[in-house]
């Protein structure tokens, strides 16, 4: 690892309310030494995709537990992909059927958590994809 | 409760026991350093008379300050009422699982909403796709209503429903709905969740800022006193505080504080505490730590009869009694190893019977992968009648007190949760102590999950007694489709619709919402003409504006 920390945005798209593991993964990436921003919550994809660029990121993480996942996830994607942002690392967690995470990884989300995940796997899973790119 | 000679010889034999313990623990350490229960209160070894000595004796049930029970016979007169919380897709999806769940023996309605809904945006509106129908049922307007109790008599069930911010236009419309059933509004009998403040905190389905939420909320009461008088008009809700990561004594504690924000707000409106109070009912969550559980429900009775006697003058006994539902903890179910969720949520619910909670529902095992299947749902109903029915927990009222241990917890929540509540008093009350206890539950939360990895807490199947398994092949999976139909039975409402009437009867709403005026005859009238929800709360978002949003973790 060099010097110079991992940006995080940690992002709740769409109309969820709960952040509980929004929050805890944005306290643990954090005291893993990554800058990390949380956006609060119901961010449209357009909203994730202007601050994770004027945040200068290197990873968006997304968290969505109300099933809306197929409709938010790849709408950042692709969105990122349009402002050539498309080397921005973007994972998803929540509530998210086996069947779905396929087609997500298809649509160019590089990794889902699902429960009982825990924050050590992401830590690790950044660290490897961020350092290796 | 003991005189002096026993609690002597308690204290000789005591000493004696200590010493004993002593020499045994060194040759043979316990299974951990230290005990505590999940909010941190020190569990001893062994409990006596000691633990409570200089407690008043308790009272009976059915007397202040209640913490047996708020009725003298409890579950021998009538087991509580099994409320399995339900809604998805659209109206008429729902109405088939309600009317499933009837035919299976469940005794009261409870409907969940979906984000839209609870948001107050249609189904149509930009910010609704992807989450039409998918964590509850869409309603846009009265003509879903009226498909969603279709062959429901709303005069025989009790129907509870989880709406917070624009609750008072779904009561609107549920009213509406009864008067076309030819039911009067004095037969309603149900709850709204109707609770902005843990929105705030905890749950983020806000729309308003609390200032204009809270007349919402005492513009309810208000109208509810006069005409719907076994309405329960709110639901103070510590259920999602819990699922946030807090404590059970943070959730005792920033319920009651919401709960006296409510009562506070209430009476500078110029209602009569004895008026409004007999008609608030609480929710709390049924965690894992079993007897802790059991002691939050009891000492929160207790520390509410208490706020209402003396802080408020109550003089209803009615008024002083914490009623509550209570679901077993969301939070808590695994993906992994599903079927250990059933004997988890079956624990949590005997704690919440052992805590006299007067509704129930249990989550089922398929929760933490998807919205319950008609086959899971069923063992969580079944779950519940097994307690109520089979095993003897409902025979005598409050079978554990009088347990030293059972009674020295419940005095320590009862202390702690007080603390608490004086700590947010300080800070001017809950509606400014919001970012407060949302650090308090994070910092709760965090702790939990470090836990968790480090193995201090033990989650079976997740860190240990792992298995490889597939996933369950039923789960249920809503119809994608269903934004679709709802957008479209949408237009055609607005084709058919009055909407002249609709636009005078919405800047009716716009005018009264800016003047102190009840708005709830103007939200009643809007819904039967067919004004949507996404109308009326556009309305509302003109005049009150919306919250935003502090971020703190």
């Amino acid at each position: 690892m060099s010097g110079k920390p991992i940006r995080v945005l940690v992002a709740k798209p769409g109309l969820d309310g709960h952040d509980r593991g929004a929050k805890v993964i944005a306290q643990a990436l954090r005291d893993a030494g990554m800058e990390v921003i949380y956006t609060g919550l119901r961010q449209t994809p357009d909203q994730i995709i202007g601050a994770a660029l004027q945040e200068d990121v290197a990873v968006v993480a997304l968290s969505c537990l109300s099933g809306a996942h197929m409709h938010l996830f790849p709408a950042v994607v692709e969105g990122l992909r349009k402002q050539n942002a498309g080397d921005i690392l973007v994972l998803g967690g929540g509530i998210i059927p086996d069947e779905d995470i396929p087609e997500l990884k298809n649509k160019g989300i590089s990794e889902i958590f699902t429960p009982g995940t825990s924050t050590q796997t992401i830590i690790d899973y950044i660290e490897g994809k961020v350092a290796n790119s | 409760m003991f005189d002096s000679d026993v609690l002597e010889s308690i204290k000789e034999q005591g000493q004696k026991y200590n010493e004993k313990l002593k020499k045994l623990t060194a040759k043979r350490p316990e299974r951990q350093p230290n005990f505590s229960t999940d909010s941190g209160i020190d569990i001893n070894t062994v409990y006596t008379p000691e633990d409570i000595a200089g407690q008043s004796p308790n009272s009976f049930p059915g007397e202040y300050p209640y913490t047996r029970g708020v009725q003298p016979n409890m579950y021998r007169g009538r087991l509580w009422t099994m409320r399995q919380y339900a809604g998805f897709g659209t109206s008429e999806e729902t109405n088939k699982r309600f009317r499933y769940l009837l035919d299976q023996g469940q005794t009261g309605l409870s409907v969940a909403f979906d984000l839209p809904t609870q948001i107050g945006y249609d189904s149509d509106d930009q910010l609704s796709m992807g989450e039409v129908g998918k964590v509850g049922v869409a309603i846009d307007s009265l003509l879903d209503m009226e498909t969603l109790f279709d062959q429901i008599p709303l005069d025989k069930v009790s129907t509870s429903m989880t709406i917070n911010s624009p609750a008072a236009i779904l009561l609107a419309m549920y009213i509406a709905v009864a008067e076309k059933q030819g039911v009067k509004q004095e037969q309603l009998k149900g709850t709204i969740q109707n609770d902005i403040l843990k929105e705030y905190v905890a749950r983020g389905t806000y729309i308003f800022p609390p200032e204009h939420s809270m007349r919402l909320i005492t513009d309810i009461f208000a109208y509810c006193a006069k005409n719907v008088p076994s309405w329960n008009t709110i639901s103070i809700s510590g259920y999602h505080i819990r699922e946030a990561g807090s404590t059970a004594v943070q959730e005792v504690a920033f319920t009651l504080a919401d709960g006296i924000a409510y009562v506070q707000a209430a009476i500078d409106a110029g209602l009569d505490v004895d008026e409004f109070a007999p008609r608030l009912s609480f929710f709390f969550n049924a965690h894992l730590n079993f007897f802790e559980e059991v002691t939050k429900f009891r000492a929160a009775r207790r520390l509410w009869a208490k706020i209402m006697k003396e802080r408020f003058g109550a003089k209803n006994p009615k008024s002083m009694m914490l009623r509550f539902h209570t679901q077993t903890a969301g939070c808590t179910l695994t993906a992994q190893q599903p079927d250990v969720n059933i004997m988890r949520v079956a624990y949590q619910a005997l704690s919440a019977v052992l805590g006299g909670t007067q509704s129930l529902h249990t989550n089922s095992r398929d929760e933490a992968l998807a919205l319950p299947s008609d086959s899971s749902v069923l063992i969580a109903l079944r779950t519940q009648q097994v307690i109520g029915y089979e095993i003897g927990a409902a025979d005598t009222v409050d079978p554990l007190g009088g347990s030293y241990f059972i009674e020295n917890l419940t005095n320590q929540i009862e202390q702690k949760a007080g603390e608490y509540i004086s700590k947010i008093d300080d800070l001017g009350g809950a509606p400014k102590a919001i970012e407060f206890m949302q650090k308090e539950i994070h910092t709760s939360a965090y702790k939990y999950q470090k836990d968790i990895e480090s193995g201090a807490k033990v989650v079976i199947g997740l860190n240990k007694f792992q298995m490889e398994e597939g996933r369950p092949k039923d789960l249920l999976r809503v119809d994608p489709l269903v934004g679709r139909r709802q957008a479209d039975k949408l237009a055609k409402l607005r084709a058919e619709r009055d909407n002249e009437k609709v636009q005078k009867l919405l800047k009716d709403i716009e005018g009264v919402a800016g003047t102190g005026e009840n708005l709830m005859p103007y939200f009643i009238e809007a819904v039967k003409n067919y004004a949507t929800l996404g109308e009326i709360c556009g309305v509302l978002r003109g005049v009150f504006g919306e919250y935003q949003q502090q971020i703190v973790f």
